[in-house]
This record gives C-alpha cells, sequence and structure tokens, in this order.
C-alpha cells in the first residue's frame, strides 16, 4: 500500500488528524441548507396526513372514507384495503407468523399506529380532514408490561404466534455452571432500562412518486440506512429493487438512528402515489413523531456474577427480556444482538450465558437509536460491578482494574466472539484518573459529605463497538437456521472519486450523514492522497439508488464512518493516484516510485519532472490517445471495502459483532438535592480512545452531542405509557430534552491505539456516552444515596420525583391558597384529573338552575357543539369538537343532568368518543345566592382522557381542563347576562320571574 | 383586521429589508408562510408548539417562534431572519463564530438559535456565561450538547467589547 502523505514537498498541507472547519457549515450558517422539506416539489404534489390509532390495542372493524371523500380538497384516501391489494408485508427478522403492513389492515397494536392516509391538495386540508375518517374499532386488552406481557394469560399481540415472546435464545461460552458452583461470590442484580428516543429536531420527511409505465416507485426521503432496510421496502412493495429509486436529500437534521424507521412511511407515501396518481409529499409532526416514529428498545435484564474476594469475576450470566414493541421491524431484533460478541464490555471474563427474549408489547416498534444496545448491556453490568465493589467493600475503581482484558491480549477473542482489535485499558485509566482529576473529586465528595450534603461518585467502563456485522442479526436464528439460510456477515463500504476534464475532484459516498460532517472529513483524506488543497475537492453526500453506488451496509449507523466509509474514500483516493502515478511515469519515463503528489502538482521526487494535477488528470478526458495501453481515458474509481474480520456467526455462536471497539473510561461527581430530589452533574470526566483521530474537533463534537443525550437519558427522557396503552409522552413540554441549563460541559481527554483492521486506523466514536454516561450517573447516584436504596431501584431517567422516593423526603405541605389538584393514572389506565373552582353568575339559584335544564343554553353552554339533540330526560346526544394543545378532536358525546335538586346542585356529565381517543368528565355542581342577587357555582369535577389525547400529557390536560370548564360556566354567565347577541332566554327568564337583571 | 376563516389574505411585510408579500389564509402560520409561500426556507420548523426553538425568528426586532404566530399578524411588520445574517454574501461575526467553535452539526435548530443569540448580544453586551446558557435555555439542540454554541456567543460578545474599545 502506498503511503498516503506527500513526504517530499515540505510545504504540503496535510489534513488528516488536524482539526479542519467544516465545508458543511456556510451554507447551513446561512440559511442555505437543503433539507427534506426545503425541495422543491414536482407541480401538482398532493399532501399527506396519516390517520392513527387512539387506541392501543384493537380490531379494525370498518373504516369509512366517504365523508373524507366529500370534503372539498381532498384527493383520496389511502386505507388498508389498497394496501393489501398492492403491497406485501414487511419481511422480519425472526421466523415467526407475524404481519406488519405498512398501514394496520385487522389490527391496531399501539396509539398512534397508521390506519388510513388522507391526500389532499395542502397540508392543512389533509389534517382538517382527518376527523373526518370514521374508523370503527373493538377494543381489545392491551399488554404493556414487558414482563406481564410473557405471562400466559396476556393479551396477545399476534395471535398465530400464539404468545407474545417471538424469539428465545440461550448462548452458553465456557463452562459458567461450574465457575458459579465454585465461587466464592455470586451477585444477582435486575434492572429496566427505560424507552427514550434522540428525537432529531427535523422529523420525517417523505415525497412519494409512481410511475405507472415501468411500475416503479421513486421516493425522496430523509432516510438514515442501513440500505439493507432497501430490500425490506422493495419486497413490501412487490417490486424488483431497481424500481424503488430513493432518494435522500443533501442536508438532513439529526437523526441518531431514529431516521431509520421513516421506512414504512416510504412504502406508505409511494403507495399513495399511486392511490391519487400524484406526488404526495408527508411531513411529520412533533406528536406523531414521538408516539409513532421510533424508540430505543426497554430492557429487563437480570445479570448475575460470580466472583472471587478480591472482584475478579469468573463468570457472568445474563437474562435480558427485550421490549420492541408492537412489531419486530427490521433490522430488529438488532438492538438486542449488536453488543452480543462484546457483552462482557471490557473485562476478561472467560465463562458466560446469554438468555435473550424477544417480546411484544402494545407500544410504538423500536429501532435504531444512538447507542443502540449499548446503554442497555452497560446499565446492567456497570451497576453489577459497582454492587460487586460495595458488597465487597472494595474501591470501585479497583473491580475495574482487576477485571480489565490485559494489554499484552490484544487482538482480544472475548467469550462470546467479539475480536477486540486495540487497545491499552489499564493505560486509560491512569490516564483519565490523573488528567480527569480523581484525587480532587474524591476531595470534593469528602468535604461535601461532610457538610452532609448527598455527594458521589460513579465510574464506567465500556467497549464501543462501531462498524457493525451484517451476520449478527442473524444470532437471532438457531445456527440450523442460519445453515439453511446461507451466511450473512460482513459491511461493505463504498466511496467513488471521479476527476473531471478540467482536473476538478468529486468524491461520493453512500455514508447519508445526518451532521457528523462527512463532507469535511472525505474531503480531507483525498487531500492528502492526492495532495491537492482541501478547498477544491467537492464530496456529494446524496445517496440516489438509481445511480449511485451503494450496497446493505450503506448509510449512517453503527459508527462506521471513520474506520469503515472515510476508509473507503482512502482507498479510492489511491485507486485515482495509482493511475495518474502510471500516465506521469509513462510520460517522462521514470518509475512509478519516483512521483510525487503534492501542492495541487504531480512531480518526480528530484525535481526534474513537474505539472499541475488538473492537466495530467484532464488528459485522461482530452487526449487518452497519449495514456499508457493500461489506461481507458477518463478518471473515475469506486472502491468496495470490506474487512475480512467480519465474518458470519460460527457454529458455536461465537460472533464478531463489529470491526472496531474503542474504549472509555468515564467517572462523575453528582450531587442529590436533599429538598427536591434534583440531580446536578458536578464533574464529569470521558476519556476516549477511539483509534486514529481524523478530524479531532469532530471528534470532540461527537462526545459532547452523545453526552448531552445520555444527559437526558439519565434524567429526563422516557416515553410513558399508561396502563390502557394511551401514550403521554406527545410534546416537547412532556417529554423533556435537556436544554443549555442541564448539560454540563464534561472533560473530555484521548488516546490513540489505531486499529489495526481499517486503512487509516479510525473507529467509531460518536456514540460512546450513550452507552456509558447513563450508567456512570446511575453508578454516582448509587454511590450518593448510599446503602439503604434498594440496588434494582435506581432507574432511569433519575428525576427528581424518583429520587425524592429514593432518599425517603416527604412531599412538603402544599402552600396556602393553593387549590388540591390531581393529575393521576385513572382505574381503566389513561389520565385522569379532578379539580375544583367556582364561579359567580349575575342570576338567582333559580334563574341559574332553570336555564342549565334548558336545551338552547345547554347547547351555548358547550363550547364547540355543533349539535344537541335530546334523547331522554334530560340526557343528550352532542357533537362537540374540543382541542386540547395540538389536537382537536370531534367527539360523539353523551350528555346528562342528573342528581337534581333544583335550586340547590345537580351533576353535569358527559363521555365522548373521537378518533382521538375517548374522554369522560363529571361536576357536581352547587348553587348558593350571594349577595346582589347573584349565584355561586362550586363545582368538584372530574377529567379522564384515553387514547391520543392522553399524549398531550398530564400538564396540558390540567390547563385545558380548567379552561374547558371555565368556559362552560363563563359562557353561562354571560348567556344568562345577555351579552351574547342570541341571548332571548334571559329576557324570557326575566318575563318568567318579573326581576330586572343586571346591567353589566 | 378582520378576517373570514375561508378567505385568502394578501399580506405585506417587510422581510430582511425588502417589501415581500404574498397570499395566506388567516391559519397560516408564521413559519409555514415564511418558507412555503415567501421561499424563505432557511428557519425551520421543529415542533408546532413552542419548545423546540428552531422556528424562531425577529419580528420588529423580537425574538419570536414563527411556529406560534399567524402569518396575518406580521402584516405591515418587519420579519427578519437567518437569511438576513450575511451581509454582501458574507458571514456576520456571529456565524463565523459558529464555524470556528463546532457550534452546529445538523444545522436544523442553528437558524432560530442564530436569531435568539443575533437579538441578545443586541440588548446584552458583556453577557456572563449563566446569562448566555440561560438564554439559549429556549432551544433544542441535539447534536452537540450546546458547549461550542456558548463559546461562539461568549467569543463574538468578547469580540465586539473589544472592537468598541478599540474604536471609541
Amino acid at each position: 500500500m502506498n503511503s498516503a502523505a506527500p513526504l517530499h514537498h515540505q510545504q504540503s498541507r496535510s489534513y488528516v488528524g488536524k482539526r479542519q472547519p467544516r465545508v458543511e457549515d456556510e451554507a447551513l450558517l446561512r440559511g442555505l441548507g437543503r433539507y427534506a422539506d426545503d425541495l422543491a416539489v414536482p407541480p401538482g404534489t398532493l399532501h399527506a396526513a396519516v390517520v392513527r390509532s387512539p387506541h392501543a390495542h384493537a380490531r379494525i372493524q370498518r373504516v369509512a372514507i366517504e365523508a373524507a371523500l366529500q370534503i372539498p380538497g381532498v384527493r383520496g384516501v389511502l386505507t388498508g384495503e389498497d394496501v393489501k391489494r398492492w403491497a406485501a408485508p414487511f419481511p422480519v427478522g425472526v421466523r415467526q407468523p407475524m404481519e406488519h403492513w405498512c398501514l394496520a389492515v385487522d389490527k391496531v397494536r399501539y396509539v398512534g399506529e397508521p390506519v388510513a392516509v388522507i391526500i389532499a391538495e395542502d397540508r392543512y386540508l389533509a389534517e382538517d380532514a382527518l376527523e373526518s375518517v370514521e374508523v370503527e374499532y373493538d377494543v381489545l386488552g392491551v399488554s404493556i408490561d414487558p414482563e406481564m406481557a410473557t405471562n400466559d394469560d396476556a393479551s396477545v399481540l399476534h395471535e398465530a404466534v400464539g404468545s407474545n415472546v417471538v424469539n428465545d435464545r440461550y448462548f452458553n461460552y465456557g463452562d459458567a455452571d461450574t465457575a458459579f458452583e465454585q465461587a466464592a461470590h455470586r451477585l444477582s442484580l435486575k434492572v429496566r432500562y427505560p424507552r427514550s428516543a434522540c428525537t432529531p429536531i427535523e422529523c420525517y420527511v417523505v415525497l412519494g412518486q409512481y410511475d405507472p409505465a415501468e411500475g416503479g416507485y421513486d421516493v425522496m426521503a430523509n432516510f438514515q440506512g442501513p440500505y439493507a432496510i432497501h430490500s425490506v421496502m422493495a419486497r413490501a412493495l412487490q417490486v424488483p429493487a431497481n424500481r424503488l429509486r430513493l432518494r435522500t436529500p443533501p442536508d438532513s437534521g439529526g437523526s441518531f438512528g431514529i431516521k431509520q424507521g421513516v421506512f414504512p412511511y416510504v412504502v406508505m407515501m409511494g403507495l399513495a402515489a399511486r392511490k391519487v396518481g400524484a406526488p404526495v409529499k408527508w411531513v411529520e409532526d412533533r406528536l406523531e413523531h414521538l408516539q409513532g416514529a421510533s424508540s430505543a428498545t426497554n430492557r429487563v435484564t437480570t445479570i448475575e456474577a460470580a466472583f472471587a474476594s478480591d472482584g475478579r469475576v469468573s463468570a457472568l450470566r445474563f437474562d435480558q427480556l427485550d421490549d420492541c414493541g408492537a412489531y419486530l421491524r427490521a433490522p430488529e431484533p438488532a438492538t438486542t444482538y449488536r453488543m452480543h460478541g462484546n457483552v462482557t464490555g471490557a473485562y476478561d471474563i472467560h465463562h458466560l450465558q446469554v438468555r435473550n427474549r424477544i417480546v411484544m408489547t402494545n407500544k410504538m416498534p423500536t429501532g435504531l437509536n444512538r447507542g443502540f444496545g449499548g446503554p442497555q448491556v452497560y446499565f446492567a453490568l456497570e451497576r453489577l460491578m459497582q454492587r460487586i465493589a460495595v458488597t465487597l467493600d472494595l474501591d470501585p475503581l479497583d473491580v475495574i482494574r482487576r477485571n480489565l482484558v490485559p494489554t499484552q491480549a490484544f487482538p482480544y477473542r472475548c467469550s462470546a466472539g467479539a475480536l477486540l482489535d486495540s487497545g491499552d485499558y489499564r493505560r486509560g485509566i491512569e490516564l483519565g484518573v490523573e488528567q480527569g482529576g480523581l484525587e480532587a473529586l474524591r476531595q470534593r465528595r469528602e468535604s461535601a459529605r461532610r457538610e452532609g450534603r448527598h455527594y458521589g461518585i460513579g465510574y464506567t467502563v465500556a467497549v464501543e463497538p462501531s462498524i457493525s456485522n451484517m451476520g449478527y442479526i442473524t444470532m437471532a436464528q438457531t445456527p440450523e437456521e442460519r445453515r439453511r439460510a446461507g451466511p450473512k456477515n460482513g459491511a461493505v463500504s463504498t466511496a467513488t472519486i471521479s476527476v473531471d476534464p478540467l482536473g476538478s475532484v468529486s468524491v461520493h459516498v453512500s455514508s447519508t450523514p445526518q451532521g457528523q460532517g462527512h463532507r469535511t472529513v472525505a474531503a480531507q483524506v483525498v487531500a492528502d492522497v492526492l495532495g491537492i488543497p482541501l478547498e477544491s475537492i467537492r464530496v456529494d453526500v446524496e445517496l440516489d439508488t438509481g445511480k449511485d453506488a451503494w450496497s446493505i451496509a450503506s448509510g449512517n449507523y453503527s459508527s462506521r464512518f471513520a474506520g469503515a466509509v472515510a476508509g473507503a474514500v482512502h482507498n479510492a483516493a489511491l485507486k485515482i493516484r495509482a493511475r495518474l502515478d502510471a500516465i506521469a511515469a509513462q510520460q517522462w519515463q521514470v518509475s512509478v516510485e519516483d512521483i510525487r503528489f503534492g501542492d495541487g502538482r504531480i512531480y518526480t521526487a528530484d525535481g526534474v519532472h513537474s505539472t499541475s494535477f488538473q492537466r495530467l488528470a484532464g488528459a485522461t478526458h482530452w487526449a487518452p490517445g497519449t495514456l499508457p495501453e493500461s489506461e481507458t481515458g477518463g478518471l473515475r474509481e469506486t472502491a468496495f471495502w470490506t474487512p475480512a474480520e467480519l465474518t458470519a456467526p460460527d457454529d458455536d455462536e461465537r460472533i464478531n459483532s463489529s470491526l472496531c471497539y474503542g474504549f472509555i473510561f468515564d467517572y462523575c461527581g453528582v450531587e442529590l438535592d436533599s429538598l427536591t430530589g434534583r440531580v446536578t452533574i458536578d464533574r464529569y470526566v470521558t476519556l476516549h480512545d477511539a483509534g486514529r483521530m481524523l478530524n479531532p474537533q469532530l471528534v470532540d463534537g461527537q462526545v459532547r452531542g452523545a453526552f448531552a443525550q445520555a444527559v437526558g437519558a439519565a434524567l429526563y427522557e422516557a416515553f410513558h405509557y399508561n396502563e390502557d396503552g394511551s401514550f403521554a409522552s406527545g410534546t416537547l413540554a412532556d417529554y423533556l430534552i435537556p436544554t443549555t441549563v442541564e448539560v454540563p460541559d464534561p472533560t473530555i481527554l484521548h488516546m490513540e491505539t489505531p486499529s489495526p483492521f481499517t486503512p487509516l486506523g479510525a473507529k467509531g466514536v460518536g456514540e460512546g456516552n450513550n452507552m456509558s454516561t447513563p450508567v456512570c450517573i446511575a453508578n454516582a447516584v448509587a454511590d450518593a444515596l448510599g446503602d439503604a436504596v434498594e440496588p434494582g431501584a435506581i432507574e432511569l431517567p433519575l428525576t427528581p420525583s424518583k429520587v425524592r422516593m429514593l432518599m425517603g423526603i416527604e412531599e412538603p405541605p402544599r402552600p396556602e391558597g393553593v387549590a388540591e389538584e390531581n393529575a393521576q393514572a385513572s382505574a381503566g389506565g389513561g389520565s385522569k384529573l379532578s379539580a375544583s373552582d367556582s364561579v359567580e353568575i349575575p342570576a338567582s339559584p333559580q334563574q341559574v338552575f332553570a336555564s342549565i335544564l334548558d336545551p338552547d343554553t345547554l347547547k351555548a353552554m358547550i363550547p364547540g357543539c355543533h349539535s344537541l339533540e335530546l334523547t331522554g330526560d334530560n340526557a343528550y346526544r352532542a357533537d362537540v369538537t374540543v382541542g386540547v394543545g395540538m389536537i382537536r378532536a370531534r367527539f360523539d358525546a353523551r350528555v346528562e343532568l342528573t342528581e337534581l335538586e333544583p335550586p340547590h346542585s345537580l351533576r353535569l356529565s358527559g363521555a365522548g368518543k373521537s378518533g382521538m381517543g375517548d374522554a369522560a368528565g363529571a361536576a357536581k355542581i352547587r348553587f348558593s345566592e350571594i349577595e346582589g342577587g347573584k349565584t355561586r357555582l362550586d363545582y368538584d369535577y372530574e377529567v379522564t382522557v384515553g387514547g391520543k389525547i392522553a399524549s398531550v400529557g398530564g400538564r396540558m390536560l390540567s390547563s385545558a381542563s380548567k379552561m374547558l370548564i371555565g368556559q362552560i360556566f363563563s359562557r353561562l354567565s354571560q348567556r344568562l347576562s345577555g351579552s351574547t347577541s342570541k341571548g332571548s332566554l334571559w329576557q324570557r327568564l326575566r318575563a318568567l320571574t318579573g326581576k330586572r337583571g343586571g346591567d353589566q | 383586521m378582520y378576517v373570514r376563516l375561508d378567505e385568502r389574505y394578501r399580506v405585506t411585510l417587510t422581510l430582511n429589508g425588502r417589501e415581500r408579500s404574498a397570499y395566506a389564509e388567516p391559519r397560516t402560520q408564521l413559519c409555514d408562510f415564511l418558507r412555503h409561500s415567501l421561499g424563505a426556507t432557511g428557519t425551520h420548523v421543529g415542533c408546532e408548539h413552542g419548545v423546540c426553538g428552531a422556528c424562531t425568528v425577529m419580528v420588529d426586532g423580537r425574538a419570536t417562534r414563527s411556529c406560534l404566530m399567524l402569518a396575518v399578524q406580521v402584516e405591515g411588520r418587519r420579519v427578519e431572519t437567518i437569511e438576513s445574517l450575511a451581509k454582501e454574501g458574507e458571514m456576520g461575526d456571529l456565524q463565523r463564530a459558529f464555524r470556528e467553535h463546532h457550534a452546529l452539526q445538523c444545522g436544523f435548530c442553528t437558524a432560530g438559535i442564530l436569531m435568539s443569540c443575533h437579538e441578545f448580544l443586541g440588548r446584552v453586551t458583556d453577557p456572563s456565561e449563566a446569562e448566555v446558557r440561560d438564554m439559549l435555555s429556549g432551544h433544542l439542540c441535539r447534536c452537540t450538547g450546546y458547549t461550542g454554541i456558548v463559546q461562539a456567543v461568549l467569543a463574538v460578545a468578547r469580540a465586539r467589547q473589544n472592537n468598541r474599545q478599540e474604536a471609541p
């Protein structure tokens, strides 16, 4: 292999390994980025809105679209019937009779599941029409908790499977049973890792087109890969892969794995376009994103260690229950197996047993999410290591040190098959301790504790895998099933470099970045190999499966860019250089070894011959006849690169699940507020060995970004489902993403042990802190809480209320004058709220009482009431539109007046169903006469909501209910005081009672 | 201004120093109007409920969430977006500082963050880090961990301070 950097020319710049401002930035900073929703659409493009299930589990009886089709501007509705006609279910990663279609065809299995697509002339009209699609559901029991979902009496999501456990695998490496028998100590810990997601700020965007002449789909989407899923989409659309042209926009507003989950919508909008014979665009909104896009997999782990009195661990047992939600969506169950080969972390542990089960629950399907499988594994493993230290009364860092993979052992084969490529873990710990100031941190803890403050230190070591082996996904199958299916392995990277007739260089990579700066790093690599200025190179990262070089491992995931894609770029540049070497050597009649590249020139080492890069490269276009015979003319090279180390799983179930394994050592100090339970991160130190750093500034950017997301996962973020499966984290006011004031600046330390397996020695670095930081913070909180707390009770996110409970702090009394208001889970699930209030009305109790019994008044009182029809004694059927937060729903409601005690009290109750979920409310109203002939109404009310409405969360529910109920009485007041124009009732009442009303 | 739900109105405003106008329904959000009717796609929409801050623009000199405002509300008013920050094709000091300090990755939230910073630095000439973090707490960024953004804002404040002292 030729050396990459020109050695001869002293002035020649080299770029790799240096801080380099990004070529991406200027366009983005000037507002000239081209994200998916910024791109021009073809004339006549229509817009989609998705009708979604308000129920977590229900059989679909009927989908009525006639009313929607009558609405001006609506051009069509795509339903499950169309999908059954034109498409197929998505292929599933385990052999089970489960069907997942892009639209629900028989049952809905989570709140937010797509049921139909409205296609209209603009997005506003499409969203208006959502409520006109009438879906009749037969509501079924739900399975929400993953452990309960495994019970025999649990409600089963996929009846044909017969159970919610769709995959159950057991692995045994070494002789764990004997090691457990012989060990001096054993310790078991059960932990739960919650659901959260890295939630990009840009949501999904898809533009679907269908060409009936070719029978092909052409879809633009902010998809991130892996492009193995292109095959999944093409199969679902029932077309050959060359009839699904999938394109990505030039810029993407973040992904972190999440935009892998756009793929069902790629299929859906392709079909929508086919349905209406026009391009169809869909832009997801935030509520849709939070409730229906994608989530990390929640996991219940029981982990057990056998260890000696010095803390040395001889064996581990993992029992992992992964909750993948309602469908096993490709590439799941990859979360479970991404870490499989290196599930023993940074430790030298020889005996290992692993049981992995995949369970289906009535929650949104899971998928890629930065850290993918890592946070779940390390939360169990590193919490266990902390517990071992506490049990033996040892320093946790000593227990970590004693178990590390020894430096001389690299490359080290882990018991489950990972080949740890390089590292020096012990030196990493020493560097981190010295440069991060651990001693000072310990002193801070001492002085804090002397003052009676709750301060703790947590440690974590982690191995950060990068460049996934496509074969690890087949670990969900038995060796026998794998043999029948044929081997799957590897990870093919591609890069193309072309030089045009004027000698300028264009690079294309199929890594579909979402902000990481791939264009900059690719240009750095090419500039060094070809000896040309970085600014002269243009890197294109759009991926068009109809034109570009790509493979199943294309895309942006498993931190594969620096190690694999930049390596492919390097190799493509070397191919270009080899051709130019040969051309120059022939022209100058010198040996290729004498040719040098630098400063935009190609020259001989002795300085006799020299020409500009452009001139020599341009000759391949302008004068192919002058080239050596080996030359074909033109100058374009594509490099495909796949590492030999990524072999298929063997019959002993060993798998090298990734190519590279970086090392991370983290520690932090946290303080718990003794009144509020708030966790404050005092200091955080994170040391990374990601092999050779291609651009240190971008490396630090990745570390900081991952760290901030991990702080969110550790302390704030979780997708919350009520018992009935309604989703309660549907806004960014309920799903709390940390801001500048919550994210401290971590101390970042580096060391570099280059990977022997990647062309540039680089490893991935983008996901490490997502894996290491949540458990590091949890360990610090555990240290601060001390022994009194049940170890398994330390669950993420460590919100103030949870920590307060763990600390045993009593809720302080409510300040005087603050009304009682309870938002809580109701008996049947959903969200429930009760509160009281009062209002004064300028009329006597008799008048007010009589007017409430009057249907016209009642109709006028209810905000958004379209019609009110008497169905019995003081009982009505009402058609009401109610808006709560972002949601507007039209209810078919029953309203009743009962417990009538004129003129003292009555009960007003209502219950309704809508496409957005159910709601019920009741108010006990008491009437008392106050001075001035007025009435005071005191009312206690209760409101319960379920379905999508619950997803706007308790916070908004409380204020919205207060406002709505307030509106009911202020409307009554208005009506009685005659301030509304149609207030003839008041005149009637006045005539009836012979009294004068107030003149407000 | 009285409006009818089913009618479209011509809204005229000053966008980035130029008078512009286009038709909008009364319910059209300002962010959609700027992006899709006026072509100012530099402003991004992240949540449509006022939390993420990506859609922040300046209306009559004040940083404003354009997802919480209707297009008809800016009739006759002055609106500035990220596209206004480069003068004569050259990036301003704030934009250059963002590049220098790696204060952006995907760049999607950046449009709104720049507008808030732009307004803030016009009001507060010598901010502390705590003040900068407090100002930025109205924005969500998922890529950067915020460090670079805070550094960039502080660097610009310092540089402007120095320039003022050098040129009395």
